[in-house]
Parts: C-alpha cells; structure tokens; sequence
C-alpha cells in the first residue's frame, strides 16, 4: 500500500509483550521497596501495634488474644498497601504528569495498574509474613500448617479490596490532599471495623454498622482462617467481591473519562 | 500516494476545553525524517496539538492520524518517542531502570548503553533519579524518548533547564537522530534552538497555523532591518522619508526600522556627517515571530 504502511515497525512479540508487564510491575515493586516514607509506616505500624497490644498487654487478656489480634493487626496491616500503594501514588502521579507520559508512551494497556497490583500484593505479603512470624515466634501462638496457609492467603488477596478502593480514591482526589483523604477513610474504617478494638465492647450502634465497612469482612474471614470465625465465608467472599468490582467498575469509568 | 512521505497530520481539527477554543480547524503535516519547530505564544495551542498527535485527547472535530492510525492505537505509538514538559519520574529508580522499562515497552528498542551513550549520560545509569539535576533529569527523559528506535520523536521544551554546553549537546544528539531518518517534532520557546535545528518551522497563534516555512523563509517574511546609530538628526526628519517603517530614539540612539536599509543609511549619512556606531541587523526570528503573531491580531481585529 502506502510507503507509510511498507516500513512499519516489527509487531511486539507475545514474548516482548509479556516483558513489558513484568518490568512495569518490577519496577513498581522496587520504587516502593526503596521509599522509606511508604515502607516504614505501612510495615512497622502494624507490627508495632500488634507487639504492644496483642503481645505485651495482650496476655492480659484471654488465651485467644494474640490470635485474635493477629487476625485483626494483619487486616489492619494490608488495608495499607492498597489504599496507599493505589490510591495516594495514582492521585500524586496524576499530578505530576507521570500518567501523562505513560499514557502517551506505548505501554500496553493496564500495565500500569497491574504493577500497582503487584506491589500492593509483594507488600501485603510481607506485612503477613512479619505478623505470623511475631505471633508464632514471639507470642507463642500455635497454628497447625493449614490455618498458617489459610490465613497468608486470605491477608494477601484481601489487599485487593483496598487496592480497588485505592483506585477509586486516587481517580477522584488529585496531588497532595490524598493521603490526608486516604488517612480520614483508612483509620475510621480500621476502628469502626472493629480492628483496633473488638466490636463487641463497642456501642450496639457501631457493632450494628460494622458490616458496612469492606475491613469487617475482611476481618471476619482472617478469624475464620486463625480458628476464631463465626461462618458465613462464603457472605464475606462475596461482599468482597462486590465492593472490588463496583469500585473498580466506577474508577475505570472515570479514569477513561477523566484520564 | 507513493510518495506521501507525511507520517503525523492533524486535518482541519478544532479542539476546545469549555468555553476556550484551543485549537480552530488547524491543518499541520509532519513528513519523514524532518525537524519541526512549532513556535508560538502561550495558550496558542502548540501543546493541545501535540496531546492530539499522542493521543492524550480526543478532538471535537476534525482527524488526527500518526501513521495513517488513530494515535490511540498502541501500534501507532510504538513508533513514537516522546519527552513531555513536565513528568515527575520516580525518584527511587536508576536511571537504567528507567531506561529499561521505557525500552520494555517497544518491539525492537535501542540497547539502554546506546540511549545512554547518545544522551551523554552514561555516567549517571547507576545513578538513582531523584538524585540528578534538573539538566540531568532532562538528558534521561531523552534518553528514554529515544529509547524505542522512534520514527518520530515528540519533544516539548527539551532544553527548559539546561546549562548552554548540555543544550548544545543534546542540540547535536538529536542532529544525529534526523541524520537518521528520524523525524522530530520540537516545541521550544528557545528562538535560537528552533534556528539552530529546525528545517521547517510552524507559527502557531489562536489554534491555527499562522505562518509555516524555512526559518530563512520566516525571517523574509519579515523583510525589515533595524538601523541603529549615534546622530544629530531628529525623529521628525527620519520619520518624514518615505523608506523608513517606524523610528524611535533611545538616549542618544536612533533606532529605524526599513525595508530598504540602504537607501536610509545613504540619507543618513549625508544628512549627518558625524554619524557614529552605525550598525544593521537583519530581523532575528524573534522579531519576525512578533511580527507575525502582531498582524494575526491585526487582522483578527479588522474582521
């Protein structure tokens, strides 16, 4: 046809393809693992707590409360990668034209999310890691193998939820208001979740809201993994599944409209 | 259609964001292996052009094709490179990291030395981002634009920062780049880059193209010279010969502008015997670039 045309450029192989997605996401995990200001608070607040109050003072209390509080710490622990890793870096880099230049470069198509993804996931594991290590090593909490998978499973897929719920928040926030705005929806969420205190030594009001909260799920689901749950998984799977995709669904939408 | 060497064109394209008209039925082709400057005031619409050609919007009216495609289809733009105005790459990275990843993104990219070579900096790969001066920073975004072996390389104010000695050398990379083949689309409010590099340069005011040529062409455009000198003869008497365009004084200088220098100088002389410090300058870009965008206002006004 046209000379246009007759000197294209060779097509991306599937090969090259596939490392386009495994840089951007190496990448991403590697910025995060060098930053300080993101890795030390989203990596020591969790485990911190969960040494003062579910260790120290948490003998105090029943047999139970260092597992308890694993659960709860850990949820605690991965609800930070996702709305952080997501939702403060998307609204910064909005800002700063670093989507700008991605969108304008050929990066394939959702690459830039799917590092995020990884990231958020490599950070949530970790977070997961230090918190049993802490409950096994230091607490003396005995967990046979099955509940030790259960519950890394559960901690590392729940980053997602956060993770869409991230999203959404950096597509409506932009710059530097965002981690004001992630921290007034995080720290809320983790108390009225009942992840710093139990529920059940709260007002009935607070107890009866809880479900609202996408970490209560979460939450329930880490007791069930540790041996403390009251059932229904399946409910909370689902209501997981739910909040994922609508807040992905209505991020997508204003990304595509908003850019 | 054989030789249709355009390979970005935007066609009768209006772009307008509320209530401002950005861009207003623009017509631009960018051929094969060519280097061009788009000049232009702020708010003129030079960037909203090359938003289009990238992809990063979509216009009201009107088509914008970057290799015969819709630029928002990938395969179009793994042909392109590309060095925005103001990106904030993260800091945490090396710079062979950045240059890795952009390179990932291309079916057959540049090896990341050779970036690194032709950018001039191959001393800082190890370096991480966040580390660099602004000039730095500036020379590893260029590295990353050449980064996929692009046929065509968009830069947007390439050398904001620099020191003279990095702006001439990345003057001459990307020399070498369009001895390649490879064409570039170069926005600059520099007047001297857009002369020292550009075959073609294109005048943009209130989103349409105002003059488009050489810049020997642009600058004839503007035929007037500038006559500077030290005399005793007054404004008046300058102002009153027909060759003289405009004439002001400044302190002890006169300062006449003329098609026809020649002549003026000649009645200058004979008008003042003691003339001194007698100096003519052909018109810069920079006053044929006022000059133009000038007479686009006065005929915006007269319609």
């Amino acid at each position: 046809m046209t000379t246009i045309d007759s000197v294209a450029t060779p097509a991306m192989t599937t090969g090259r393809l596939l490392n386009a997605y495994v840089q951007e996401a190496k990448s991403e995990c590697l910025r995060y693992l060098r930053n300080p200001g993101f890795l030390l608070p989203t990596l020591l607040f969790p485990s911190v707590f969960y040494l003062m109050f579910g260790i120290v003072l948490g003998h105090a209390n029943s047999a139970d409360a260092p597992r308890y509080l694993l659960a709860s710490y850990g949820t605690f622990g991965v609800m930070a990668p996702g709305l952080f890793g997501f939702g403060v870096s998307l609204a910064l880099e909005r800002d700063t034209g670093l989507l700008t230049l991605k969108r304008a470069l050929p990066m394939p198509p959702g690459a830039y999310l799917l590092g995020k993804m990884c990231m958020a996931l490599l950070v949530a594991a970790i977070v997961s890691v230090i918190l049993m290590c802490l409950a096994v090593f230091v607490a003396g909490v005995s967990l046979p193998p099955s509940r030790i998978v259960a519950f890394f499973a559960v901690e590392v897929l729940g980053v997602l939820p956060f993770s869409a719920l991230g999203l959404l928040v950096g597509t409506l926030v932009k710059g530097q208001a965002a981690p004001g705005v992630v921290n007034l929806i995080y720290l809320p969420m983790a108390f009225l979740s009942g992840l710093w205190f139990p529920l059940s030594i709260m007002p009935s009001f607070l107890q009866s809201i809880g479900p609202v909260w996408p970490s209560y799920h979460l939450d329930q689901l880490a007791l069930s993994a540790v041996g403390l749950g009251q059932g229904n998984e399946l409910v909370h799977v689902a209501v997981l599944l739910g909040f994922t995709v609508a807040f992905v669904l209505i991020a997508a939408r204003r990304l595509r409209r908003h850019g | 259609m054989l030789n249709d060497t355009r390979i970005a064109r935007l066609e009768h394209v209006s772009k307008r964001y509320g209530n401002v008209t950005a861009l207003d039925g623009i017509d631009l082709d960018i051929h094969r292996g060519e280097l061009l400057a788009l000049l232009g005031p702020n708010g003129a619409g030079k960037s909203t052009s090359i938003s289009l050609l990238l992809g990063l919007l979509r216009a009201d009216a009107g088509s914008v094709t970057l290799f015969g495609k819709d630029p928002q289809d990938i395969d179009a733009r793994r042909r392109i490179g590309v060095m925005l105005q103001s990106a904030n790459l993260p800091a945490t990275l090396k710079v062979r990291e950045h240059l890795k990843l952009t390179a990932s993104y291309y079916p057959e990219p540049r090896p990341v030395e050779e970036c690194a070579a032709l950018a001039g900096i191959t001393d800082l790969l190890g370096r991480r981002y966040g580390n660099l001066s602004g000039g730095q920073q500036r020379r590893v975004q260029f590295a990353m634009a050449m980064a996929g072996r692009p046929d065509i390389l968009f830069l947007d104010e390439p050398t904001v920062g620099m020191d003279l000695s990095a702006r001439q050398s990345l003057w001459s990379a990307i020399r070498q780049l369009v001895a390649g083949g490879c064409a570039v689309v170069l926005t600059t409010h520099y007047l001297e880059e857009a002369e020292a590099l550009a075959d073609r340069v294109c005048v943009i005011a209130k989103g349409r193209v105002v003059s488009e040529g050489s810049v020997d062409a642009l600058r004839a455009h503007v035929a007037l010279r500038r006559i500077r000198c030290v005399t005793s003869v007054d404004v008046e008497t300058v102002a009153a010969w027909p060759e003289v365009a405009t004439v002001e004084r400044q302190q002890d200088r006169l300062l006449i502008a003329t098609a026809q220098a020649e002549a003026v100088v000649r009645r200058l002389l004979q008008a003042d015997v003691a003339l001194s410090e007698l100096e003519v300058q052909r018109a810069g870009l920079a006053e044929a670039f006022t000059e133009i965008t000038r007479e686009t206002e006065a005929v915006k006004e007269a319609a």
